[in-house]
């Protein structure tokens, strides 16, 4: 018996992921939404028929990693980029992966637009309480009290107001069909957080409109923690302020059998 | 028996940031103190024997580095044996 015979393969990596190493920190969960998104697209078989829109911030390099079609939009921008590729393409598969310095902040009012019109599209935001890319800095989703770079006594809500919970905003939109908040602290929550991807994409397959799949991350460098202790700020932290759990789901969405 | 397994980490990918070690139910992973990756990690690997192939290592790797293999345990070859 040869050894192919007597060993099955329980993982390998995703087909829809470059042979690219990432620029990513070490332990950074980016790459896990990355490996997340991939295996979803190997799964749903559609490599071929999906454009992505890259945003800017630490995940301005995804075209690089994806082994797929890519655009990059302006920063904020990419559910407006997203929605003209929809618009010419309708057979098309689009996704933006966005962070939150660069949905949550800047490209708010293109998130929300494209959520209240609707739009057939399907946005992965990345909220990891920072703008990682540029070095740490406070973002609309920084914790009360959490310090950063530009708030280094702590983010003080009398001046600097209070976090945004961005899925439970866009989830008071009548366009929105499918928006849920997931975590990737561990792999309990890392395979709700895939099924919750596959939901997503179902939803745009079949037409039923927007869809929106926040992941809670953990950013090691900038929080200045190993990365096992980042994920453990994560669910002491980040999860009482940003609850997990289904925001909207659209009657025909719940329908769906995967 | 528990099932045998084993895994692959390309040295390629690998950050040495220790996920997969914290996450594994078996307790079998470790960094290899004694390699370096090309870009100055050391690499995750199996310390231990005592890997059951269930993929949790692949399940938390942010860099998809892991392959996961294992054994298919034959009750009838296992007795004709």
């Amino acid at each position: 018996m040869t050894l192919a015979e007597m060993e099955t393969l329980v993982y390998a990596r995703p087909a829809s992921l470059t042979e690219m190493p990432t620029h990513y920190c070490p332990g950074c969960t980016h790459g896990v939404a990355h490996r997340l998104i991939a295996e979803v697209i190997d799964e749903m078989n559609l490599r071929e028929r999906t454009i992505g829109v890259a945003s800017v911030g630490c995940s301005v390099f995804a075209y690089n990693y994806f082994d797929f079609d890519w655009v990059q939009a302006p920063h904020g921008r990419a559910p407006a980029m997203a929605t003209g590729v929809k618009r010419v393409l309708p057979d098309r598969v689009v996704i933006t992966y966005q962070g939150d310095g660069d949905m949550a902040s800047i490209g708010m009012g293109e998130v929300v637009h494209a959520a209240a019109r609707g739009e057939n599209i399907t946005v992965f935001f990345i909220n990891n309480a920072n703008y990682g890319m540029t070095g740490g800095q406070m973002a609309p989703t920084t914790l009360p009290g959490q310090k950063t770079t530009t708030s280094p006594r702590g983010r003080d809500v009398e001046t600097q107001g209070y976090p945004v919970r961005a899925a439970e905003l866009i989830a008071t939109l009548e366009g929105a069909s499918y928006v849920v908040r997931r975590s990737l602290h561990d792999p309990k929550n890392i395979r709700l957080a895939k099924k919750a991807i596959r939901l997503a994409l179902e939803t745009q397959v079949r037409g039923l409109g927007f869809s929106l799949v926040e992941l809670l991350s953990i950013c090691p460098t900038n929080w200045g923690m190993t990365p096992v202790q980042s994920l453990k700020w994560l669910e002491e932290h980040m999860i009482p302020y940003f609850p997990l759990g289904d925001y909207k789901i659209h009657p025909a969405v719940a329908e769906i059998k995967v | 028996m528990p099932p045998k397994g084993r895994i692959v980490v390309n040295d390629l990918y690998c950050k040495g940031c220790e996920l997969c070690v914290a996450a594994c139910p078996q307790e079998v992973m470790g960094l290899d103190m004694s390699r370096l990756t090309v870009k100055g990690y050391h690499p995750a690997t199996l310390i231990k024997e005592g890997c059951t192939g269930c993929g949790v290592c692949a399940v938390v790797c942010p860099e998809a580095a892991i392959t996961v293999y294992r054994e298919v345990v034959r009750p009838r070859v296992a007795a004709a044996v």
